[in-house]
């Protein structure tokens, strides 16, 4: 896979801000000397979220640079892992997880929720750069199912008014509620607890 | 049903305080130098009394795979890995405790480290887990400050490092070599065994991977003994179990039970039943996309563990239970199984990057009935020439769900075939 997909300008340049290269840091710290390579992947996602959400080639060279590795492995690592965008992506990356659990609970419906209040397709972006629309594969959250996660956060059982609610409060730049969207904590069972009903105590 | 308080993780829903002090005041690091005071052997041996498990989906026995490290370091380091790149499809279970159990995980960091001789070890949380691996390591960041990890932890005189690292999305980072790949700062792609982990693993060093689960039960095992542990479920599926009942399901939910629950009964106490009644049931998949799919009449009576579930050709696996009543589409939700394998295969191994795009376009067809019934053998054949000839086992997580409708949905997939046939003619 190419480091370069679509066709897009790509920057001549990146280096961390001296902030972002503090955290940089400390994840190399966490890996014994030596071993710095270890770092490359919270690196790469350090340089992502410093340059708007997606991942130039200039970022992987400075990365692989940075930890004296091969520029290659940066560039395998980079295109590799789905969570590295190689091209300009929207502010809010809205993920809406298809997979089965999330299926047998209608992301069908949320999907052409989505699709209908952005006005874009599967995989577009909208004209003003603010949204981008992908499919998921499953993101672990399905007993809370259908679910999308946009940007590090996780809306979860949701039906087509609370998407189109969510995607119209980050319009409106407002953050909307994270987690479940119906009356329920985390993953307990929907109509109240069958176990744990009052605190266990020490176990 | 298991009582509450031969519950684990009794924070689950997050209803109470996950950290520091609410874990202190649910039983967490109580003792904890205590129980690494008698010793690494005996931490081992109670855990495989326990008859414990491995949570992840092989179940293999985690005591026994602790006894592989070796006894006296010959130079190098051994190290933990802890495997939190939870993502086979219906499984959610290991995301609860790293939010709201996240102390159980770290004393059992700090316990298994202990007792396979290492003095660090590395969380793998999916990269999707964001607020998830906040929570964790806001948790570990306590832990160091009240010095119950660190340097002489908890007093024991054990030097104990945690640190965490966070995948960035790829499925096949659950499995283990894989993982350490992944960890080593390259593709995540499984390596060749042997050398197995526990003699060439993390930088080439001893190295143990366990599950999220199967870590942050042992401190609870070690305090209430093995023979506790021991006496729910049935022999070799022992303990209690966290499961996820996702899919068609009136109260879809995350509970821990105790294993051996029949599926029945699991789902009609804790789930509110099959929507539109136990009689609308179709399929079950009882561990996680991988496993195969069991029709109503074996859920009407099998049990949730390990080795019932293999009786009938199928897995526990992860124990997420996906529910399918009667109005789905069994075919196309086997479809959509084999498109995330092809998906995710990794591409190292020409059967597994071929045979899941195969299988993926053969299934594709089967939703249409596009395709002659000579072709479901055919079909069966390709997941037989993927199964068992791969290095790591998604080749077979993607042959199986595959298998498992050719065997209980045959007619249902010849219909298909006939009446898109009748359609072409009309």
């Amino acid at each position: 896979m190419s480091t370069q997909v679509g066709n897009f300008e790509q920057p001549a340049e990146f280096a961390f801000t001296s902030e972002v290269m503090k955290m940089a840091k400390a994840h190399i710290a966490k890996y014994p000397k030596g071993r710095q390579a270890s770092a490359v992947m919270p690196l790469l996602d350090l340089a992502q979220r410093q340059h708007e959400g997606w991942l130039p080639r200039a970022a992987m060279d400075y990365v692989a640079d940075l930890l004296d590795m091969p520029r290659m492995i940066a560039y395998e690592v980079a295109t590799f892992y789905t969570m590295y965008n190689l091209a300009p992506i929207g502010k809010h990356h809205v993920q809406v997880c298809t997979n089965l659990p999330c299926w047998l609970r209608g992301s069908d419906k949320i999907v052409d929720a989505a699709k209908r209040n952005l006005g874009i397709e599967m995989g577009g972006s909208t004209d003003d750069g603010m949204f981008t629309l992908s499919e998921m594969e499953c993101l672990g959250a399905c007993v809370n199912a259908p679910m999308m996660q946009i940007n590090d956060d996780y809306f979860e059982d949701l039906d087509e008014t609370s998407t189109e609610s969510i995607l119209t409060e980050l319009k409106h730049g407002q953050q909307p509620k994270t987690g479940s969207q119906i009356a329920r904590k985390t993953c307990e069972p929907i109509g109240g607890l069958t176990s744990l009903k009052s605190n266990a105590g020490k176990n | 049903m298991l009582k509450d308080q031969d519950r684990i993780f009794t924070n689950i829903y997050g209803h109470h305080d996950p950290f520091l002090e609410g874990a202190k005041s649910r039983g967490d690091w109580d003792g904890t130098k205590e129980l690494l005071a008698n010793g690494r052997e005996w931490v081992v041996e109670t855990v495989k009394a326990s008859g414990l498990r491995g949570r992840g989906g092989a179940g293999f026995s985690t005591g026994l795979k602790w006894s592989f490290m070796p006894k006296e370091s010959d130079g190098r380091p051994h190290y933990l890995v802890v495997n939190a790149d939870e993502g086979e499809p219906g499984t959610c279970k290991d995301r609860e405790i790293l939010r709201h159990d996240p102390h159980k995980l770290i004393e059992g960091c700090l316990i298994a480290s202990f007792a396979i001789g290492a003095n660090a070890a590395y969380i793998y949380v999916r990269g999707e887990f964001y607020r998830e691996t906040e929570a964790l390591q806001r948790a570990i960041d306590e832990a160091y400050e009240a010095g119950l990890i660190g340097n002489n932890a908890c007093g024991s005189g054990w030097d104990f490092e945690c640190y965490v690292h966070r995948g960035m999305g790829a499925y096949i980072c659950g499995e283990e070599t894989a993982l350490i790949e992944s960890l080593e700062g390259k593709k995540g792609q499984p390596r060749l065994k042997p050398p197995f982990p526990a003699n060439a693993g993390l930088y080439g060093c001893p190295s143990t991977v366990n599950n999220v689960e199967s870590i942050a039960v042992a401190p609870t095992i070690l305090r209430r003994g093995a023979d506790w542990f021991a006496g729910m479920g049935r022999p070799n599926n022992t303990g209690t179990k966290l499961f996820n009942i996702s899919g068609h399901v009136e109260q879809p939910c995350t509970v821990e039970e105790e294993m051996s629950i029949p599926l029945k009964e699991l789902i009609k106490k804790h789930a509110g039943g099959v929507i539109g009644g136990w009689d609308n049931l179709l399929a079950i998949i009882p561990g996680g996309a991988s496993v195969p799919c069991l029709p109503k009449g074996i859920c009407d009576s099998v049990l949730m563990d390990f080795d019932s579930l293999r009786e009938q050709q199928s897995g526990l696996g992860t124990a997420a239970i996906m529910v399918m009543d009667k109005s789905t589409d069994i075919v196309a939700a086997i479809a959509r199984l084999s498109a995330f394998y092809k998906h995710e295969s990794c591409g190292q191994c020409t059967p597994c990057r071929e045979g899941t795009g195969w299988m993926s376009r053969m299934m594709a067809r089967m939703v249409e009935g596009n395709a002659s019934v000579d072709e479901i053998d055919l079909l069966d054949q390709v997941t037989r020439q993927v199964e068992g000839h791969t290095i790591c086992a998604l080749g077979d997580a993607a042959a199986w769900p595959v298998q498992g409708l050719i065997r209980h949905f045959r007619p249902e997939l010849e219909a298909r075939i006939e009446q898109a046939k009748k359609n072409a003619a009309a």
